[in-house]
């Protein structure tokens, strides 16, 4: 792993693009790292396009800034994709990760990246409307960038989520977070 | 010698830090009213006073204004007290801290640094703290969530300190820091209850002849907050300056304690100098983007170029002999203001760090660059900018515009 | 007389009052001075209530209210508020 990664979330307000950036911080800080996470907001409002962003480091961090080149862009509802540049500064071997039933390759295509750039899907949205009956695509989401990118394990992860929820939702969320870490596909 | 203490770590951001600290401080009294983004302290503060976890009377007032009355009156009472508040909040508290500073509460407040309205915005800038800094308050800038754990445990002992007996705001950059979660080491409750202390008062002379706590109590009647004629207003005002100077030498000590008992360190307590024993060119900044500065900083010496940060932790009181020492032999000073004063040529730093070298023998070039107004964020690369704005300033021997802008669009 | 006055390492912190504000007697202030009618008086004690300088007090071993006029600053309020008219203000 890189010295320090860089992660950014896209997401609307109340979808839990924020809590998905805390929860992969916090599984970073059980791996001994030092992390960084923080929400960019517009209106606070549901719904209003929310920016999350997460720094995972071997180093103490120092810098208080806006991440501007990430490593990993995790797009937590689909739609944003049309007014918000979610790829812009993605590194030139970046991952993208976009909750979609469409197939990566339709989506690299969309978005007009580069052919370095990884691109991975997953249907987010049904896993979590199916498991949660609710569609909170955070743990989803949070499932299939773990897969893509190996920067935490799915223990830390779980821990994580054992400690901020109750517990049969918590145990709701490891059957989603499975699910998602199984069925993300990458070109 | 104490060894360093066994510590936890937590991911918290800066609000939920400032909730721990004053949980493990044996707060008496918090009077507080929401503004985003301190929202969160109070939220779990709330928190805490509804689990058990703590003893303290919760009181939610209906202004900002109330809650600083509410908490000073308290603390007159004796009670160990906390508020938090951001931007027009803390506005809206100006005239009680004024009051509270003159009456000599040790009243800890944490402030979220966030904009002033007009226009309306909710994202941090240090104009709040700025336009306070007259208001007789110790001031206290964080650079990273972990600081401003420490520091607001610091912040009682130093407050509550026979010599000083001065109110103390701990300063935190809105959603920089307050909304930014990162790790902390906690110390063990206990040790951070023996670290505070209970509070102390010191022995005054009331009108039944006798001395007596300086607290109301029925048993030993006494007037605080009268008023005060021309002929004696000025010395008491001259007292509290008296207090300002020694919070210099507390503020150092508080520092040093605890640094033995948590093994970190802040510079000495009011000055974080960074790679400045050589440096040539220097920023001066405080709080959050400091730490980005310091990370620039490390690349352009490991390319060779003689750089350095001066950090203020401490603005008020203003450790001028110390700004002056450290920053006598740079020779082009860049001062980084994240308010401004209008109509002043210059923000509150640039004036202030002017005034500290403006005796020395070495005149330094002394520029001013606003940044991070509302929220703007602040990039390494712009702050590299600023440090090659300095190498031309040293190459042409010149200043030609010393008021500049970081990032805005012309 | 000039009575010395303390400097700023002298005076008590926070501006704690070394003098009890008893001390000063401003019965010289007033130029009209309150005289209760005996027989109209009810004892209702409202001018008690009423009086801003607490120069009207009741005596427990007289029975009755008692008006001190070395704080009375004649302001009227007394004669004013009392129900009965009792109070009358008259040129000291």
């Amino acid at each position: 792993m890189k010295r320090t990664i860089e992660i950014r979330w896209h997401g609307r307000g109340g979808q839990g693009a924020w809590t998905a950036s805390e929860l992969l911080a916090k599984a970073a800080v059980y791996e001994g790292k030092y992390i960084q996470s923080f929400p960019e907001f517009g209106p606070e409002r549901m719904g209003a396009p929310v920016t999350a962003f997460t720094r995972i480091s071997f180093e103490p961090i120092k810098l208080h800034c806006a991440i501007y080149n990430p490593d990993v862009v995790v797009v937590l509802d689909q739609t944003l994709m049309k007014t918000v540049p979610v790829a812009e500064g993605l590194s030139e071997d970046g991952k993208i990760v976009v909750n979609s039933k469409d197939s990566p390759l339709e989506i690299k295509q969309r978005l007009g990246v580069i052919d370095k750039v990884e691109v991975w899907t997953v249907p987010a949205t049904e896993i979590a409307v199916k498991i949660l009956r609710a569609p909170i695509t955070s743990t989803a989401m949070l499932g299939a960038m773990a897969r893509a990118t190996g920067i935490v394990s799915l223990e830390s992860i779980k821990r994580t989520v054992e400690e901020r929820f109750r517990r049969d939702i918590a145990e709701k969320n490891f059957a989603v977070i499975e699910e998602s870490y199984r069925e993300a596909r990458s070109t | 010698m104490k060894s360093v203490v066994e510590q936890k770590v937590l991911a918290l951001n800066g609000d939920e830090a400032v909730a721990y600290a004053v949980k493990q401080c044996d707060v008496d009294v918090v009077a507080a009213y929401p503004i985003t983004p301190q929202t969160i302290i109070v939220e779990r503060f709330s928190e805490y006073v509804a689990n058990g976890e703590v003893e303290t009377a919760f009181i939610c007032t209906e202004s900002e204004h109330s809650a600083l009355t509410a908490c000073l009156a308290a603390s007159l009472t004796g009670a160990r007290t906390f508020t938090a508040s951001a931007s027009a909040g803390l506005a809206l508290m100006h005239e009680m801290l004024f009051v509270t500073s003159g009456c000599r509460a040790p009243v800890v407040m944490a402030i979220a640094n966030r904009a002033l309205s007009a226009p309306i915005n909710i994202h941090g800038d240090q104009s709040d703290t700025m336009a306070q800094r007259d208001s007789g308050w110790i001031q206290i800038y964080a650079e990273n969530v972990q600081e401003v754990y420490d520091s607001v445990i610091q912040a009682f002992r130093i407050a509550e300190h026979p010599d000083v007996l001065l109110p103390a705001m701990v300063c935190l950059d809105g959603f920089q820091l307050s909304h930014s979660m990162e790790n902390v080491k906690v110390l063990p409750e206990e040790v951070v209850k023996r670290f505070v202390g209970v509070r102390q008062f010191p022995k005054v002379l009331t009108h039944e002849g006798r001395f007596a706590p300086l607290r109301l109590d029925p048993e030993n009647p006494m007037t605080l907050g009268p008023l005060a004629f021309p002929n004696y207003y000025f010395e008491f005002k001259r007292q509290q300056e008296e207090a300002m100077k020694k919070a210099l030498e507390v503020i150092r000590q508080v520092h040093e304690e605890y640094a033995e008992i948590s093994g970190r360190r802040y510079g000495d307590g009011l000055l974080d100098a960074y790679q400045l024993e050589d440096a040539e060119i220097a920023t001066v900044c405080l709080g959050s983007t400091a730490g980005t500065v310091k990370a620039v900083v490390d690349e352009l010496r490991a390319e060779g170029v003689k750089a350095g940060l001066l950090r203020i932790r401490t603005f008020r009181p203003l450790p001028v002999e110390g700004i002056r020492r450290a920053l006598e032999n740079v020779r082009a000073i860049a001062v980084m203001d994240r308010s401004m004063s209008f109509g002043g040529h210059g923000g509150a730093v640039f004036h202030e760090v002017r005034h500290a070298l403006y005796d020395s023998e070495k005149r330094p070039f002394v520029v001013n660059y606003i940044y991070g107004l509302g929220g703007r964020d602040t990039s390494p690369m712009q702050i590299r900018a600023i440090y090659k704005d300095l190498e031309g300033i040293l190459q042409k021997g010149r200043v030609e515009t010393p008021i500049r802008y970081v990032g805005l669009r012309e | 007389m000039t009575v010395q006055e303390k400097g700023w390492r002298e005076i008590p912190i926070a501006a704690v009052c070394w003098k009890s504000s008893t001390e000063f007697l401003t019965g010289d202030w007033k130029t009209f001075k309150p005289v209760r009618d005996l027989e109209k008086c009810t004892r209702c004690l409202l001018c008690v209530i009423y009086c801003p300088d607490g120069a009207i007090r009741w005596k427990a071993d007289l029975g009755d209210i008692e008006f001190d006029y070395n704080y009375c600053k004649g302001c009227g309020v007394c004669a004013n508020e009392c129900p009965a008219k009792a109070i009358e203000m008259k040129l000291e």
